[in-house]
């Protein structure tokens, strides 16, 4: 090669060995195109109008005038004759599921007879609680669970959204001209709407969002910036859409009152375990839960509550119980169930779950010592093999118990009349508490005190629009990110080895130090050399 | 004064795989120790993005390379000597200031000073290994789940983690002194031309090596 053309030919070598892979790293990088297909044939599927199979209205059975409730389902259960075996399984009807929980064996636990760090429980309180029971009647130990016709049909089933249950009378409606309008809403029965459900997952606690934080009224009228799903501008689904029923029980579980995996859903159940185009985002869901990225806030519309410091119940001004309440009309303290404090737009704390709870129990010893009671415990670590890092709304607390006996005690929190002990009537909680241990057969020795709870609700609703999930960097992130608090694991971004990185930093350091030494000292002799010769 | 001649010493696949190397070290060592969240630049995802996509073809130019370096037999310029290390340590160290001539000669059979003999060597055999090895697990690791395979059962990143972060740190150290050593050839700019053009002068072969260089290893 002659060295002319050489002068040429060499930058331009130079140029395209440095210049050509660039390109292909380019190329290589640029983001593929977003495959829809599922999403769009999911969007297509979810909208379709439900029909029902059969005209209720023309039904002669259902045209009577029913003096009570019951004849009401017996008239359901002469069609439907198979339903009524189906409903006295379901956990909508037993509050109870039957589980195995290590330590413990085979459970029969659930709503029926676990404490909560709300309303505390419903035993003894069952007149008032039994408002949201699929059933009529349950106002105390006697109710028959194996009784068909005390099953409440049209609590969910109910399409003209009239139906109400009276309040403290142990699930009945109201019967007579104040009641519902039966035959209009015996006409309607049909697949349950998603305000047949809120009536009571909405309100849980007391009132609208105060429990779950994800689950509230907003859901019915707000947009896909809440909820993706539910969102009345987007696909606009109903809870049952996800939450199917396969004869009568359905699925998805809340972990307040659940312990086992069985039956719980899954986003993957529609969205498949890759839903992702980068295969690093659909790695992750082997270890984080697709409700950790998707569900940056809860509350978005109303606040939750989120403490409830019942040692401060029964303050009294003037003799009476009063309330205090913020500039937006949430209660701060009421004398019957003490302070509350509530959020909004609440980022949610993390934790690692499989599938399976535990709960501390009426009958379980508190240890001694104990600063912080868990009325739940959500189990998993970053080991276990089914373990997922999920979204926790943690309602924290303070609740009664027994400093003698050393167990949480069962309030009586409501009742009819006065004197019966119900520390929402009388204001008083000596009397409540050994009415409420007194009615749970437990033994109370008089002495209480409160103490500081945490229960651990998963937040699966109010699932964001794509554009707003959690980035990358609010958890790999140094300092202060959302699973700052999960320590048992190595996530890069957020952990390093400092003595690794101090060693690293000083190495690099040196190495500059030296070379700007021997510069110094190269530069110098040169002068010096250069000096010595030209004189 | 001794010959010089000029000689084709850098092969085009040799400056190839050098230039890209040195960019691919350059995109990792940018993105990785934003992954390590060090700095922020790209912003996260990015960062991971590169760095995986710079990963793989960095493996790619390490499988070419290797096979170049096995069948032209330029591996044997890696095979480390004790003769003359002294030497070119004390001329770093000592003989540069007083503008003597560089102990070793370099020529085609021999392009490295013993000092780049060694230092090179560990680099192949150990530093790049490490990285590569770590990077793949780092790669391929599926955190604890359900129906993995039981072959490769690494419960924990982090060891992983903290073998990149080590080779990271050597490797940055190398680059640079790697740069600065550039500049003490012949001229200042003759070891860069060289790695560019592929041409260098080099003192005629045959030579011997320089009788100062003999006295020097007998004090």
């Amino acid at each position: 090669m002659s060295v002319p053309m050489k002068k040429f030919t060499t930058p331009i070598t130079f140029l395209l060995a440095i210049v050509a892979p660039l390109l292909i790293v380019t190329i290589v990088l640029r983001q593929p195109r977003a495959d829809h297909q599922l999403i769009e044939t999911l969007r297509e599927k979810y909208p379709v109008q439900h029909k029902q199979g059969a005209d209720h209205g023309q039904m002669e059975i259902l045209q009577q005038d029913f003096s009570n409730p019951h004849e009401i389902t017996a008239a359901c259960l002469s069609c439907h004759n198979e339903r009524g075996h189906e409903l006295l399984q379901s956990p909508h009807f037993t509050w109870e599921r039957e589980a195995y929980i290590p330590g413990r064996g085979i459970t029969y636990l659930g709503k029926k007879n676990l404490i909560n760090n709300f309303c505390t429980g419903v035993q003894s309180n069952e007149g008032s609680c039994m408002k949201c029971h699929a059933g009529f009647g349950w106002d105390d130990k006697e109710f028959d669970f194996s009784n068909q016709f005390n099953i409440d049909c049209m609590v969910c089933h109910d399409n003209t959204g009239t139906y109400k249950k009276a309040s403290g009378a142990a699930g009945y409606p109201e019967m007579g001209p104040d009641g519902p309008d039966f035959k209009a809403i015996l006409a309607s029965m049909g697949r349950p709407t998603s305000e047949n459900c809120g009536n009571c997952h909405f309100g849980g606690g007391g009132g609208n969002n105060v429990k779950h934080g994800d689950l509230e009224l907003a859901l019915l009228t707000a947009g896909r910036n809440v909820d993706v799903h539910m969102g009345v501008d987007g696909v606009n689904m109903d809870c049952v859409d996800c939450h199917t029923a396969e004869n009568h029980v359905m699925k998805g579980k809340y972990y307040g009152v659940s312990s086992s995996a069985a039956g719980r859903l899954s986003c993957d159940e529609c969205h498949t375990t890759m839903p992702h185009n980068k295969s690093i985002l659909n790695e992750h869901s082997i270890k984080v839960a697709c409700q950790t990225c998707h569900i940056p806030v809860y509350a978005k519309v109303n606040p939750t509550k989120m403490y409830w410091d019942w040692s401060t119940a029964t303050r009294k001004k003037e003799g009476k119980g009063y309330e205090v309440l913020d500039s937006a009309g949430n209660i701060l303290y009421v004398s019957m169930k003490g302070d509350f404090l509530w959020e909004k737009d609440v980022v949610p704390e993390y934790m690692w779950f499989n599938g399976t709870a535990d709960h501390h129990l009426l009958t379980d010893k508190i240890e001694p010592g104990t600063t912080m009671l868990k009325i739940n415990t959500l189990n998993g670590e970053y080991r276990d093999r089914n373990s997922k890092i999920i979204p926790v709304k943690v309602h924290r607390g303070r609740q009664p118990y027994d400093t003698e006996n050393m167990t949480i005690v069962q309030a009586k929190l409501w009742d009819k009349e006065a004197g019966k002990g119900a520390l929402w009537v009388d204001l008083d909680w000596e009397s409540s508490l050994v009415a409420g241990m007194t009615y749970v057969n437990l033994p109370y020795s008089g002495k209480y005190d409160f103490i500081p709870t945490e229960m651990y609700l998963p937040v699966n609703h109010m699932v964001s629009p794509a554009s707003e999930v959690v980035s990358c960097k609010e958890c790999h992130t140094r300092a202060d990110g959302r699973l700052a608090a999960l320590t048992d694991f190595y996530m890069p971004g957020r952990d390093r080895n400092k003595l690794l990185d101090t060693f690293g930093q000083w190495m690099l350091i040196l190495s500059f130090a030296g070379i700007v030494v021997h510069t110094i000292i190269r530069v110098l002799s040169y002068r010096k050399r250069r000096l010595a010769k030209s004189q | 004064m001794k010959n010089h001649k000029k000689v084709y010493v850098y092969k085009g696949f040799e400056r190839f795989w050098h230039w890209n190397q040195s960019l691919l070290i350059f995109l990792l060592a940018l993105t990785g120790f934003e992954i390590h969240s060090s700095y922020t630049l790209f912003g996260f995802e990015t960062a991971v993005d590169i760095h995986n996509k710079a990963a793989w073809g960095f493996i790619i130019l390490i499988v070419f390379a290797i096979f170049w370096h096995v069948t032209t037999g330029e591996w044997k310029q890696y095979i480390p000597t004790t003769k003359n290390l002294r030497s070119q340590a004390e001329f770093y160290l000592f003989g540069i200031f007083r503008n003597s001539p560089h102990p070793t000669q370099k020529t085609l059979i021999s392009k490295l000073n013993p000092l780049q003999r060694l230092v090179y060597l560990g680099l192949k055999i150990l530093i790049i290994p490490v990285m590569v090895a770590s990077g793949l697990l780092y790669m391929f690791y599926r955190y604890p789940q359900d129906s993995q395979i039981a072959l490769i059962n690494i419960d924990s990143l982090e060891l992983i983690a903290l073998f990149h972060t080590f080779g990271a740190f050597v490797l940055m150290a190398f680059v640079v002194v790697h740069l600065y050593l550039i500049t003490t050839g012949h001229t200042i700019t003759s070891n860069l031309k060289a790695m560019i053009t592929g041409w260098e002068e080099l003192e005629d072969e045959g030579e011997s090596t320089t009788a100062k260089n003999k006295e020097s290893h007998e004090n």
